[in-house]
């Protein structure tokens, strides 16, 4: 409950400090929507020049695009930790952190929550309707109920990574500019896994498990049924991936000395 | 003259000091590569090529557009924000030099940089990993070098009216943040122009975008019969004079208006 409302709390002074500077806060979604639609761009110009991408059609394509900005929102708003090793650890602030007594990972994402990321979501959902619409895709009763654990498995899985990355600050207080690399490397999972080769694709589904926020669960909905497995392993695979990474964390505050003022 | 060649050379020495930041760069790069390498594969599929361009050269095309995104690319933009948020403009506008003409130079110290200790060593790097036809015909290196720079000075116009802008938005993450993405759907780099349909090459024919990355790299892949060359670096040319306009009159009223919000 005490968590429950800190995310409050710390959700309403971050509003106040966005709406501030209105004119940017607007600016900030718009400039996400605008990569989303160059993304779609992309996919719509290059199947001007062909009919299938190893079997998946357009529409399909749009759907798994669609279906992975929902988790990416998800992660975008909650786990914008890219920066953790400068902000927490270079600078100290970690100390302040550990003052206080809340779980310390909870602590740093809240401070560093980016709400307007969420607008993702409602563009990811306009995506995914129009292709389901024009896939004439049939739904169960239970689809919008795995549909919301699969997003979630996805923004787990996508969190995982960062959280572990970003606990490698504790060891090393080395500037890391693997984050980037991450972001990069998540591009990966847009599109479907069978366009790689076999190590990049055993990366991207155990290692880097950057397939389950796109490709893997979106073919459930698909109905591709040969990813099926996959599919279904997205909650298992997020979670899994999640508590490891929070087991790391916490082995690095262990060792967390303070940078010293 | 003196005072701007010191500026190159002091910020290309400052990038050296931190040169291990870039080496993370060009694999991130080589990632990117490696995502469009394999999309245009299984785009090509049985093709053996698209709008003119095989699948070879369309490898080509990719590694060579984001290698000169490297040398072309700078933030000088959000260094006039955050310059106009700080304060810090009012010094540097007191400083006997031309503050736009400064920021300038800086990019090009940090593109000269990175020109050496990027574009070149990860242009290796991605021949080595990737199928990727260098020009053998000395010419084309010449010429897409002049073209290169054309494009520098193109995109850093461009950074320099978004930077311009927050003297009048105060706050323009959000728009350096757009212009960024525009600039890589338009000028070229995610996508060739020639793929486009063909009204949306008709409207980027009256846009500068194209100069920045399209025409660099189609000369660097031989995409163009030597007419078209002369066409596109005669465009890019004109695009370097035509943007000089905007960027004055916006700084003659930027002056103008300057509002210190601290310092």
């Amino acid at each position: 409950m005490f968590y429950v409302s800190m995310f409050f709390q710390y959700v309403s002074q971050y509003m106040k400090t966005r709406l501030q500077y209105r004119a940017d806060f607007f600016m900030e979604i718009l400039s996400d929507l605008l990569n989303q639609v160059v993304n779609l761009v992309f996919i719509l110009v290059v199947f001007g020049h062909t009919q299938f991408l190893s079997g998946w059609s357009r529409e399909e394509i749009i759907f798994i695009y669609g279906f992975f900005l929902i988790p990416f929102a998800l992660f975008s708003a909650f786990f914008n930790i890219w920066d953790f090793n400068d902000r927490y650890i270079v600078k100290g602030e970690m100390d302040r952190i550990l003052t206080r007594p809340i779980h310390s990972l909870f602590q740093v994402i809240l401070e560093r929550i980016e709400l307007e990321a969420l607008f993702g979501v409602v563009t990811g959902l306009i995506i995914i309707f129009y292709s389901a619409i024009s896939l004439d895709l049939q739904l169960a009763w239970y689809d919008p109920i795995l549909f919301i654990i699969f997003a979630i498995g996805g923004a787990l899985a996508y969190a995982a990574i960062f959280v572990a990355i970003a606990s490698i600050g504790f060891w090393s207080d080395a500037k890391t500019s693997i984050m980037p690399m991450m972001y990069n490397i998540g591009n990966y999972g847009r599109y479907p896994v069978d366009i790689y080769n076999k190590v990049i694709r055993f990366v991207l589904t155990w290692v880097l498990p950057f397939a389950f926020v796109g490709v893997y669960p979106a073919s459930y909905f698909l109905r591709k049924e040969e990813w099926y497995a996959y599919a279904f392993a997205t909650p298992v695979i997020g979670v899994a991936f999640f508590v490891i990474s929070v087991f790391i964390w916490n082995q690095g505050v262990k060792r967390y000395r303070g940078a010293g003022n | 003259m003196g005072k701007y060649l010191a500026m190159i050379r002091m910020r290309f020495l400052m990038m050296l000091a931190y040169r291990t930041d870039y080496y993370t760069g060009i694999l991130i790069y080589s990632i990117n590569i490696g995502a469009y390498y394999f999309l245009w594969n299984a785009i090509y599929g049985e093709k053996s090529s698209i709008e003119g361009l095989s699948g070879m050269q369309m490898t080509t095309y990719v590694a060579v557009a984001w290698m000169a995104r490297a040398f072309y690319f700078n933030n000088i933009d959000r260094e006039i924000a955050t310059e106009i948020k700080d304060g810090k403009v009012a010094i540097e506008m007191i400083r006997p030099y031309n503050y736009l003409g400064m920021k300038t130079m800086q990019g090009l110290g940090e593109g000269i940089f990175r020109f050496f200790f990027f574009s070149i060593p990860g242009m290796l790097l991605v021949a080595f990993i990737f199928p990727i036809e260098l020009p053998h015909d000395p010419a084309v290196w010449g010429i897409f070098g002049i073209s290169l720079l054309f494009s520098f000075i193109i995109n850093t116009q461009i950074n320099l009216l978004t930077g311009i802008t927050t003297f009048f938005l105060y706050n323009n993450a959000g728009l350096i943040r757009a212009k960024r993405v525009i600039i890589d759907l338009f000028s070229g780099l995610l996508l060739p122009i020639s793929f486009y349909p063909i009204w949306a090459q008709e409207v980027m024919k009256y846009l500068p975008f194209q100069g920045i990355s399209y025409v660099p790299s189609m000369i660097f892949t031989n995409g163009y019969s030597s007419g078209e060359i002369g066409m596109a670096l005669l465009q890019q040319l004109i695009w370097c004079i035509i943007l000089i306009i905007p960027i004055q009159l916006l700084w003659i009223v930027a002056k103008k208006q300057l509002i210190i919000q601290g310092g």
